[in-house]
């Protein structure tokens, strides 16, 4: 289950977004984050709302995917419109009963904050279903490297999430292990009151962390075997490259961001 | 075999921590180019630890190593290390890469070997293992003899002349140990490579060229696997396990069936009970 959490997210493709160099696309979903507080009028919305339908028809994720990683986050979209709509009183009246009343401007803003918030979501989730974990982190090590300077360590963290993304698998596969083993000693995972089912994980816990650290030695011996010492002369064996299409997917965002500065009221 | 003198151990002993016990005392021999040697002994016996010190990964308090003529110290560990590779007992603990691929470059890394030839390092010490069409795999997708395999592969991409086994086939199937046995067997043969097999397993101990037994932190016997295996009972007050073929043959001798000795092999052993009646 959370395998597919984490992994399945990861929809293989040919696509051109799928074969865009990670770091182009961290680059344009900070800078989108940024731009998206540009808009504030139909116009500009609309203007982000097509580029994202763009993007998400060049990455050729099927829909399903895309709303399937939506549905988590629907309930806040939802609550952000509604909080909107109850709270703000400027503008006309458009709507009343009672003591419930819907102004102009509330509707206004409901529908552009809730719109914002899923147009980024929507952005980042093309992130995720077309690089792989491996590729972010690369992509992260690789635009982080100028941190360096300031004793940040960054091949280190990087390292860190690469061993982490490998053990995770490994670790669900533990986890079930252990499950089976406290189930067949009359551990009672999946019934009872709150109180108990919580208590039930203490014994999954356990054994998991011991053997964690115990993975973790070993791991370090082995990689010492191997000849690890620090990232300093290390070389690497994944290679980034840049490409036509990251530097005129960039461009596209620049123009687009033009094109915002242009129309927002 | 040449008896070319690749690495010397010179009287080491070893403490992990002073109130502790000496894990290895007054120890002492040397490894041949090209052997496979297997050492032995039950847990606690320091073979492991022998195995770490002449990794560099602890230091003797006293004594020597040499590998090649160089003495390791803290300077030349790594390169001794380059030397000497190693594969551990557990397949996963020691599996780095997110793939195939990148674990079996995780040491050319290291060792900053230049991109182009480790591309095609990865893809030759892959193909030695026959692991080439598993290049892309994630490691919680290959059985223990296989990732075992790829744990081989990593070591060969960086060129040793010695490969130890730390227990490398004990948390494996039978299966997954004949795989991972063959494949070093292959290496042994065809590029000269030495092989330092620690083991408890006696059966894998049979296809060395030399054992060592090793008790309590010292060498207790030396010799070839027939010199070995007549020590028979000597070997069970080690809380050793000797092999079946040898236990056959002398529970039938002593049930009054005539052999010349004890063998090691099934082979051996079945071509003197079908050929006895002549010998007579």
């Amino acid at each position: 289950m959370m395998e597919k959490m984490i992994f399945g997210r990861y929809v293989p493709a040919q696509s051109l977004i799928h074969r865009m160099d990670p770091r182009s696309k961290l680059v344009i979903i900070f800078l989108f984050v940024c731009i998206v507080f540009i808009a504030n009028n139909s116009l500009t919305y609309g203007l982000l709302a097509i580029y994202t339908l763009v993007m998400i028809s060049l990455s050729k994720v099927p829909f399903r995917f895309i709303i399937s990683g939506l549905k988590p986050v629907l309930w806040l979209v939802l609550f952000t419109l509604l909080l909107h709509l109850f709270l703000t009183k400027e503008g006309e009246l458009l709507f009343q009963a009672g003591w419930f009343s819907i102004y102009e401007e509330g509707l206004r803003q409901g529908i552009f904050i809730s719109l914002r918030f899923f147009l980024l979501i929507l952005m980042t989730s093309i992130l995720t279903l077309t690089t792989t974990p491996i590729e972010i982190t690369d992509g992260l090590e690789n635009l982080l490297h100028p941190l360096n300077k300031v004793k940040f360590p960054v091949h280190e963290l990087a390292l860190m999430m690469s061993i982490s993304l490998r053990f995770i698998p490994t670790l669900m596969q533990e986890t079930d292990k252990i499950m089976k083993a406290q189930t067949a000693r009359g551990v009672d995972f999946s019934s009872g009151p709150i109180k108990d089912r919580v208590k039930a994980i203490i014994p999954l816990l356990i054994p998991l962390f011991v053997n964690s650290f115990k993975r973790a030695e070993e791991l370090a011996t082995a990689m010492e075997a191997r000849g690890y010492r620090g990232g300093e002369g290390r070389t690497k064996y994944r290679q980034l490259s840049w490409g036509i299409k990251d530097t005129s997917m960039l461009v596209f965002l620049g123009i687009l961001t033009a094109l915002l500065v242009l129309f927002r009221t | 075999m040449s008896k070319e003198k690749l690495v010397q151990l010179d009287n080491i002993s070893f403490q992990y921590a002073l109130e502790t016990g000496f894990a290895l005392r007054n120890v002492s021999f040397d490894i041949y180019e090209g052997e496979w040697l297997a050492l032995v002994g039950h847990n606690g016996s320091g073979k492991s630890t022998l195995a770490k010190l002449l990794n560099g990964l602890h230091f003797p308090q006293e004594g020597s190593i040499k590998v090649n003529g160089m003495l390791l110290t803290e300077e030349s560990v790594w390169e001794i290390r380059k030397k000497i590779g190693m594969v551990f007992q557990n397949p996963d603990n020691q599996f780095v890469g997110t793939t195939v691929k990148d674990d079996v470059a995780f040491g050319l890394e290291n060792n900053g070997i230049v991109r182009e030839e480790m591309l095609e390092r990865v893809k030759y010490s892959l193909e030695k293992v026959k692991m080439a069409q598993f290049l892309d795999q994630e490691p919680h997708h290959l059985s223990g003899g296989q990732k075992q395999r790829v744990a081989i592969a990593g070591v060969i991409a960086l060129r040793p002349s010695i490969i130890i086994l730390d227990e490398a086939t004990s948390m494996l199937d039978p299966r997954g140990r004949e795989e991972v046995l063959e494949t070093v067997r292959e290496l042994k043969e065809n590029h000269h490579m030495t092989v330092i097999s620690i083991t408890h397993d006696l059966e894998e101990a049979v296809k060395a060229d030399r054992i060592i037994v090793m008790n309590k932190g010292e060498l207790y016997r030396e010799g070839s696997p027939k010199e070995i295996f007549q020590l028979d009972e000597e070997l069970v007050q080690l809380s050793l396990d000797i092999p079946f073929p040898v236990k056959l043959s002398k529970l039938l001798k002593e049930q009054g069936v005539s052999l010349s000795r004890h063998f090691l092999s099934e082979e051996e052993l079945v071509a003197e009970l079908w050929t006895s009646h002549y010998k007579k």
